[in-house]
């Protein structure tokens, strides 16, 4: 068949195109024909049905996202903001650090291992992207309920997928989450977060500039992997004679990308690229459309010196391919060779496959014959954005006031301890360690924290013992009652993790994870959740510095609880005085930092005893937790504590336990004066601590807090081997051991 | 004056400058060694270290055995240069057959990355002449394809001859033959283990241990005050 070429497009105005096969609406298509005063060749529809598509465009989440930007606080630590492959922050002594949070929940559903492995590579390359050396990964799950036959199916994958690309990275993987509930069941959550380290000077970004610069496309060949919809196009319209299904879900080369990340960072060392982009979602398409947005002028590409894995694939499938491992750089002709050299001493490939021009068009061209001749900004930057309508569901009010603070609580101090034991065993509150023991955390050599900890936290400088520390949190269910409080709860909680292990929080990145923009009710979460974030960073003073948004998590009706992932970085100036959750001993005293009222919507316990999701979430209090967080940070600093660990959800009785566990010690604890025990172990009320200070640090701690009023109750003493809540029962620390330890083996291996 | 220990990259090589750090905090001089290169730049020693050279496609350490630094490692550690392989490294010199045996999938087919606990067996060779016989520590082990085996009769020799370096305490994690974690060559110049010693040299990070140092210390003595 012909080859659909620039000149043949304008001679053939009605041939019919299969724009809404490959997922665009009729107006949009229009608008295709307007931008370009004619069809757009098959190529250009390819194009711009990709980087239109609700992943790369953001087009429903767009006017919410607009918030991050206009109410960011003033914050002088953010080098490079929004936009980009990923933020940098500055964390001081010349340091920049760079970190961002993405999903990839649809992929691994399908294929659990791939779809995770490529999870970690993408986000991995966003990173190296930015000038950085990756140091470290963590990776937030969600999956359906615990004993779901088909959870036994996607999280045996995914992590298998997540160690066996991670760990072949040599990153630490040092923190995340597993959840389990059965909204997730059709629709896992597989978000994944890396964090990399330079210089200021070192920092790059995705633009092409300069006419004249070679554009360099390296990695792995290009293949016919994670086409996607363009199978479609590929399959059904353009040539019958080939196969017709190909895999939507990318396949990953960990070693590939290792050799690419030392061969760019190499590169990087020489200075020898003015621009780069790593390949991702939309392939081609996306890299060489972004890099000629973002630059000054336009970019001519010539398609087939692309390394082919398959030669049968066409351009259009070349340009949409999203297979793994590649990189797109633009270089200046004289340093060409010399980023060969490096290319070829790693034994990755690289072909000069275009070059920027003085123009203002992205031009493709195939064996000579234009095919793509397209102002890049309409491709990249300037896609439909849709102010989709929204509006309060109206089972809100109900599932609002079905509270849980009315149900039915233990009756007998016995009672009270077998809740507690049923909750600390319940998948998800149970200990994860079966899963992250199947991933590396001490590979490079500089990880100080990693779970079970509150946050993961990683050395950056061995002479100075300068360190950053991250934590990610999400609550669905808290988002479900409340979106607005809900990921404002999500961010204080990964604020306060950071806190807890002595790092100061300078920035965020989130992941957006909601079901069908094109209902308004889910519209109406992601809005609120939106806004409850924007106004939780600029009260923090922490700006988004990116993330990414997830919709269309949702199986027919049902969608997932909108699920704002929030990933908090924080700097540490001295690794050494991190405070890590263990009590280890004995004899040191504990404090219970923050109030702690009836709080029981949403909470662990609600779901473990009752099964019940109702009420309102516990209240949100930013200002305290800023003063809690200032607390902890000074009290790491000036080793007043020994020990610190936020309380969330599963209360201060959770806290408690996952801290004795891991010192191996145990705790006496008193019940204050005018709190009934039941909900001092399970409130889950909102900017708390549990903080274990030496004897001879507590009258310098307590004068702190009462100095800078932050209520600090003293509610026991690390001591013996047992958890003993005085008055009520006692646990061996044995007997909590098997309980927390048992689960997730149990149900999952 | 101090030794020179290179430390070998191979393509896919991951603890290459987590080694280089370990020899460093020993007092030794760390010397890179690429694996195009035959050159072994006079170093009195090499470490191979961990990740997956070569992705290990086809079989762990299987395709590193045939590049060039190899060659020159196989010749000298003939000629008794002290040789020290972790993890992949380990893999390296089964594949070389300068150790005997081979290492197989884990039992339980999962990544393991946890603290392990360890006896040193042997105290006499070149990378552990800093510990005593019988000592236990603790250092982390992390990989998939850990499972020593051996036919019996190479386990009968190993044992006889005091071969046996290190054994797993505290439970097998991965199946391994009689718990064997390392093992030495007759000579005691060349030893090769799958926990990861390099990873236990400071206190603050990793385990926050230090057991894995001796290993270091070790070689230093027996180079600069040999």
């Amino acid at each position: 068949m012909t080859l659909d070429t620039v000149k043949h497009a304008g001679e053939t105005p009605d041939t019919e195109q299969p724009w809404a096969e490959l997922g665009l609406k009729q107006d949009e298509y229009e608008r295709i024909r307007s931008i370009l005063g004619r069809r757009p060749t098959g190529a250009e529809l390819a194009m711009y049905s990709v980087m239109w598509s609700e992943h790369c465009s953001y087009k429903s989440s767009k006017v919410h996202l607009r918030q991050f930007g206009e109410k960011a606080p003033e914050n002088d630590a953010l080098l490079v903001g929004i936009g980009e492959n990923a933020g940098v922050v500055d964390v001081g002594q010349g340091y920049a650090v760079t970190f961002k949070v993405e999903s990839h929940n649809h992929p691994s559903y399908i294929e659990p291992y791939q779809g995770a492995a490529t999870g970690v590579g993408g986000i991995v390359r966003d990173i190296l992207a930015m000038g950085a050396r990756p140091v470290a990964v963590m990776d937030p799950l969600r999956f359906g309920a615990a004993d779901h036959p088909d959870t036994k199916r996607v999280l045996p994958g995914v992590v298998a997928g997540i160690g066996g690309y991670g760990n072949c990275l040599g990153l630490p993987n040092i923190g995340g989450e597993v959840v389990f509930d059965a909204c997730y069941q059709g629709n896992p959550l597989v978000n994944a977060l890396c964090v990399g380290v330079m210089k200021h000077e070192d920092i790059h970004l995705a633009k092409a500039s300069g006419a004249g610069n070679k554009v360099i496309l390296y990695g792995a060949r290009t293949g016919g992997d994670g086409i996607g919809g363009v199978s479609v196009l590929a399959s059904e319209t353009f040539d019958d004679s080939k196969p017709t299904k190909r895999p939507a879900v990318q396949v990953g080369d960990p070693f590939q990308e290792k050799l690419l990340i030392e061969c760019t960072l190499e590169i990087f060392r020489e200075d020898l690229v003015d621009g780069i982009q790593d390949l991702g979602g939309a392939g081609l398409s996306c890299a060489t459309s972004e890099l000629a947005s973002a630059g000054s002028g336009g970019m001519r590409v010539e398609l087939d010196r692309v390394h082919l894995r398959d030669a049968t694939l066409s351009p259009e499938e070349i340009l949409m391919s999203e297979s793994q491992e590649r990189m797109c750089a633009i270089v200046e002709p004289g340093k060409v060779d010399r980023f060969l050299e490096i290319c070829e001493k790693w034994d990755v490939i690289a072909t000069v496959i275009g070059e920027v021009t003085d123009g203002e068009r992205l031009e493709i061209f195939w064996h000579g014959e234009q095919i793509v001749d397209v102002p890049p900004r309409t491709v990249a930057h300037e896609g439909p954005v849709y102010e989709r309508p929204y509006a309060r569901p109206d089972w809100q009010d109900a599932l609002q006031a079905d509270d849980a603070n009315k149900l039915a609580r233990p009756a007998t101090a016995e009672e009270l301890r077998e809740q507690v034991l049923k909750v600390i065993s319940s998948p998800n509150q149970a200990s994860k360690s079966w899963i992250t023991d199947q991933y590396d955390r001490f590979v490079q050599g500089n990880t100080v924290l990693a779970q079970p900890e509150d946050s993961g936290m990683v050395r950056i400088d061995e002479d100075t013992n300068l360190g950053v520390a991250v934590a990610t949190d999400g609550n669905g269910r808290y988002a479900k009652l409340d979106p607005y409080a809900g990921a404002q709860l999500a961010l204080a909680e990964s604020y306060r993790n950071v806190a807890a292990s002595g790092a100061r929080p300078l920035a965020i990145s989130n992941c957006l994870n909601f079901g069908s923009p094109e209902d308004p009710a889910v519209m109406w979460q992601f809005a609120e959740a939106t806004r409850g974030l924007a106004d939780g960073c600029l009260t923090l003073g922490t700006p988004v510095t990116g993330g990414n948004v997830s919709l269309y998590n949702q199986t027919g009706e049902t969608a997932i609880h909108p699920t704002p992932v929030v990933a908090v970085l924080g700097v540490i100036d001295d690794v050494n005085r991190r405070t890590p959750i263990a009590f280890s001993d004995e004899g040191h005293l504990l404090y219970l930092l923050g109030d702690t009222k009836e709080e029981l919507g949403g909470s662990a316990w609600s779901q473990v005893v009752h099964d019940h999701l109702g009420g309102l979430p516990p209240a949100v209090d930013l200002d305290r937790e800023k003063l809690l967080g200032e607390i902890l940070i000074s009290a790491s600093r000036d080793g007043m504590v020994d020990a610190a660990h936020d309380l969330s959800d599963g209360g201060l009785i959770q806290a408690l336990a996952e801290s004795c566990l891991r010192g191996g010690k145990g705790a006496r604890v008193v019940v204050p004066d005018g709190i009934d025990p039941f909900v001092l172990l399970f409130s889950e009320s909102a900017g708390r601590a549990v903080v274990a200070v030496p004897r001879s640090e507590e009258l310098r701690f307590t004068d702190m807090c009462g100095a800078r009023g932050l209520p600090a109750a003293r509610i026991g003493v690390v001591d013996g081997e047992a958890i003993d809540i005085q008055g009520q029962f006692s646990i061996p620390l044995a007997e909590l051991r098997e309980a927390h330890e048992a689960t997730i083996p149990a149900l999952i291996a | 004056m101090t030794a020179r220990v290179g430390v070998v990259t191979f393509p896919g090589t991951l603890d290459d400058r987590d080694t280089q750090r370990a020899v460093r905090i020993a007092g030794l001089e760390p010397v890179p060694l690429w694996h195009r290169d035959k050159d072994l730049k006079q170093v009195d020693a090499v470490v191979l270290p961990g990740g997956f050279s070569y992705g290990d496609y086809l079989r762990a350490g299987a395709i590193s055995r045939f590049s060039p630094v190899m060659e020159t490692v196989i010749e000298q550690a003939r000629g008794g240069m002290p040789v020290l392989g972790i993890c992949n490294g380990f893999q390296v010199l089964t594949e070389t057959h300068l150790l005997p045996g081979a290492m197989l999938r884990n039992n339980h087919l999962h990544f393991i990355c946890r603290d392990q606990k360890l006896r040193v067996e042997n105290a006499d060779t070149a990378w552990t002449s800093d510990y005593e016989a019988g000592q236990e520590i603790s250092v982390p082990l992390k990989n998939i394809d850990g499972r020593y085996v051996a036919d019996e009769r190479t386990l009968d020799e190993l044992e006889a001859e005091g071969r046996v370096a290190f054994r797993y305490l505290d439970g097998n994690p991965n199946g391994s033959l009689r718990d064997i974690a390392g093992i030495t060559n007759a000579a005691g110049n060349v030893v090769g283990l799958m926990p990861h010693p390099e990873h236990a040299v400071e206190p603050g990070v990793g385990t926050g241990r230090t057991d894995g140092l001796g290993f270091f210390t070790s070689i230093l003595k027996k180079l600069v005050n040999a």
